[in-house]
């Protein structure tokens, strides 16, 4: 087993090689504003430091988020264009369970990411492999109480939700989540895998969709918000 | 270096909201599979972005596979990738450059970034062969209103004019709103315009006397606007045939006239008009008949190579492996202004 996997869903571009036991190689940088510069440079360096190429690769994992969406789509589509050229599956993993899965907490716990404009993208865990609730996106204000906050959307708002709930990671990292895929990856036959990736018809962009898919699913952004688009009215007059 | 005589290259335009996949061998065109998103915009009355970009993401590997098998080849024949990296929406063209991206890492072959614009011209040589250098090319679209001289498409592009304000392809959907037309506008007004006469309403023309080689149609635009809103103030019919034409004649009428000022001022004799106002009816005619008394020779692509495709973008990357132009590394960024005079990036 080698899995490929990125993720572009927050300000880190992170890529990485996990061989089903260790994370042979790693890159993570911290952009926001650069996500379709970096990813392919570093899914390159990663490839190129573990002495890899693609047809050694047998599987592509990409991170659906939630997460801003114009980088969370450059992610995505590297990650189906890159499968087509290898000739192996691509997965979706969404973004805020890697987040949960490299987090060290032992009790329930929440993983909050920014979702800009004054909200966050959330959800809630019963431990660092299962989530019990969202992904959603609200305000910070509106996140449920008491429960420590994983992720970079506690710790930007811990005016709002309280410092001492703030935990790390930050960002997630491509080796958290090549890591946590490899572990559905290894229960499932190809057969079953290969039927995960297909990509369904129609769209998965409500949260409803999104919560019926298990951790593992196809290359599909999570996008949670409608597009921001108004029908016009009449055509507005010249003459007053 | 290319495994073929010609190269093979896969060309991929997602600017707008067409996701266009082209493939080429040197000249020769072997697919031009373009899904496009306009359906979901037009109860906007216009291309919404992120609308636009979320399809690019959906569409793009199907697009890929449309044309691959359109063309009878496999990935693996792909001797290079061209893509735009721009003018255009940033967003959407992020979509493309990271899909393009990947199929060039994946491939082992060369990425070429492209000037969107450069490509609208080099599409051409598609249909009817070479170009001559220089020529002089009009590229109207809802998105430009551009005159360029063109001394070598692959390396050589230099703008002479643009619009100050509107594109004129942005002007027709204005009007077709106006005149309770649907959106995009540049069909239905051709279509209208047929029943009536360009000469019923002496509508403004922008910048037609000023000496530059820019364009202006926000006036024209209002005027329109203005002149319809009168008439319903005054409870009279609108005769959308006659309004139709009168505004697409002067349309019309500046783009030839001025495309012409630069074949004269440059003392070229080859023209080409791409786009998508490139498909419209009054504009060829017009063109034709103001070359043919110039002495020049004009060239219009078929209406699938004018409005946006992969088949252009794939065309000015074969230009640019031809050209022996140094690729595109990996880390070029989407560029939603990417001057004119920057060809590949
Ligand atoms: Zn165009």
């Amino acid at each position: 087993m080698l899995v490929l996997a990125f993720d572009t869903a927050t300000p880190a571009v992170t890529a990485a090689l996990y061989d089903g036991e260790r994370v042979v190689a790693e890159s993570t940088t911290i952009d926001a504003r650069r996500h379709g510069e970096l990813l392919a440079p570093a899914v390159e360096q990663v490839l190129r430091e573990s002495g890899a190429t693609l047809s050694d690769v047998t599987a592509i994992v990409a991170g659906t988020g939630p997460g801003p969406y114009t980088g969370l789509r450059v992610g995505l589509v590297t990650a189906t264009a890159l499968a087509m050229t290898a000739g192996v599956p691509a997965f979706g993993v969404c973004t805020l369970d890697a987040l949960a899965y490299a987090a060290q907490e032992s009790g329930p716990f929440l993983v909050a990411t920014d979702a800009r404009r004054k909200e966050v993208f959330w959800a809630r865990y019963g431990d660092p492999r299962m989530r019990l609730d969202g992904p959603r996106v609200d305000r910070p204000h509106d996140l449920p109480g008491e429960l420590p906050v994983v992720g970079a959307g506690g710790a930007m708002y811990a005016d709002v939700i309280g410092a001492d709930r703030v935990r790390g990671p930050e960002h997630p990292s491509a080796g958290a989540l090549a890591a946590l895929a490899a572990e559905h990856l290894a229960t499932l036959s190809e057969g079953e895998a290969a039927e995960i990736a297909r990509v369904p018809e129609g769209r998965v962009d409500s949260v409803e969709k999104a919560r019926e898919l298990a951790v593992l699913g196809p290359p599909r952004p999570i996008y949670l918000r409608r597009p921001d688009a108004q029908v016009p009215g009449a055509p507005k007059r010249v003459t007053a | 270096m290319s495994r073929h005589d010609e190269p093979i290259v896969l060309g991929i335009e997602t600017s707008c909201d067409e996701t266009g996949v082209g493939i080429v061998r040197g000249h020769t065109l072997l697919a031009n599979t373009v899904a496009s998103s306009m359906d979901e915009h037009a109860r906007f009355g216009g291309v919404v972005p992120e609308v636009a970009s979320r399809a690019h993401l959906e569409a793009m590997t199907p697009t890929v596979e449309s044309a691959l098998a359109a063309a009878g080849l496999r990935l693996s024949d792909i001797d290079a990738v061209a893509v735009t990296a721009g003018p255009g929406l940033a967003g959407a063209l992020l979509v493309g450059v990271a899909a393009a991206k990947a199929y060039a890492l994946g491939l082992g072959v060369p990425l070429y970034g492209v000037n969107h614009l450069a490509a609208h011209v080099a599409v051409d040589q598609l249909e009817h062969g070479p170009l001559p250098k220089p020529s002089i090319a009009l590229l109207v679209s809802g998105g430009h209103s551009s005159l360029l001289l063109v001394p070598d498409v692959a390396q050589d592009v230099i703008s002479l004019g643009s619009t100050v304000d509107d594109a004129a392809g942005e002007a027709f959907d204005k009007v077709a709103r106006v005149l309770g037309l649907p959106f995009p506008g540049g069909p239905h007004i051709d279509r209208a315009a047929r029943e009536g006469s360009g000469t019923a309403v002496a509508f403004p023309r922008g910048k037609y006397d000023d000496g530059t080689l820019d364009f202006s149609f926000s006036g024209l635009k209002t005027a329109v606007a203005r002149w319809v809103e009168a008439r319903e103030a005054a409870g009279e019919p609108v005769p959308v045939a006659d309004v139709a034409a009168s505004f697409q004649e002067a349309v019309v009428d500046v783009l030839t006239r001025k495309a012409l000022q630069a074949c004269a001022r440059y003392d070229v004799k080859d023209l080409l008009i791409g786009g998508g106002v490139a498909a419209n009816s009054r504009l060829r005619a017009l063109a034709q008949e103001r070359c043919d008394a110039a002495g020049v020779r004009l060239r219009v692509p078929r209406p699938g190579l004018c409005t946006d495709n992969g088949a252009m973008v794939a065309a000015l990357g074969a230009d640019l492996v031809a050209a022996g132009v140094k690729p595109s590394t990996l880390d070029i960024p989407a560029d939603s202004s990417l001057p004119i005079n920057v060809v590949s990036v």
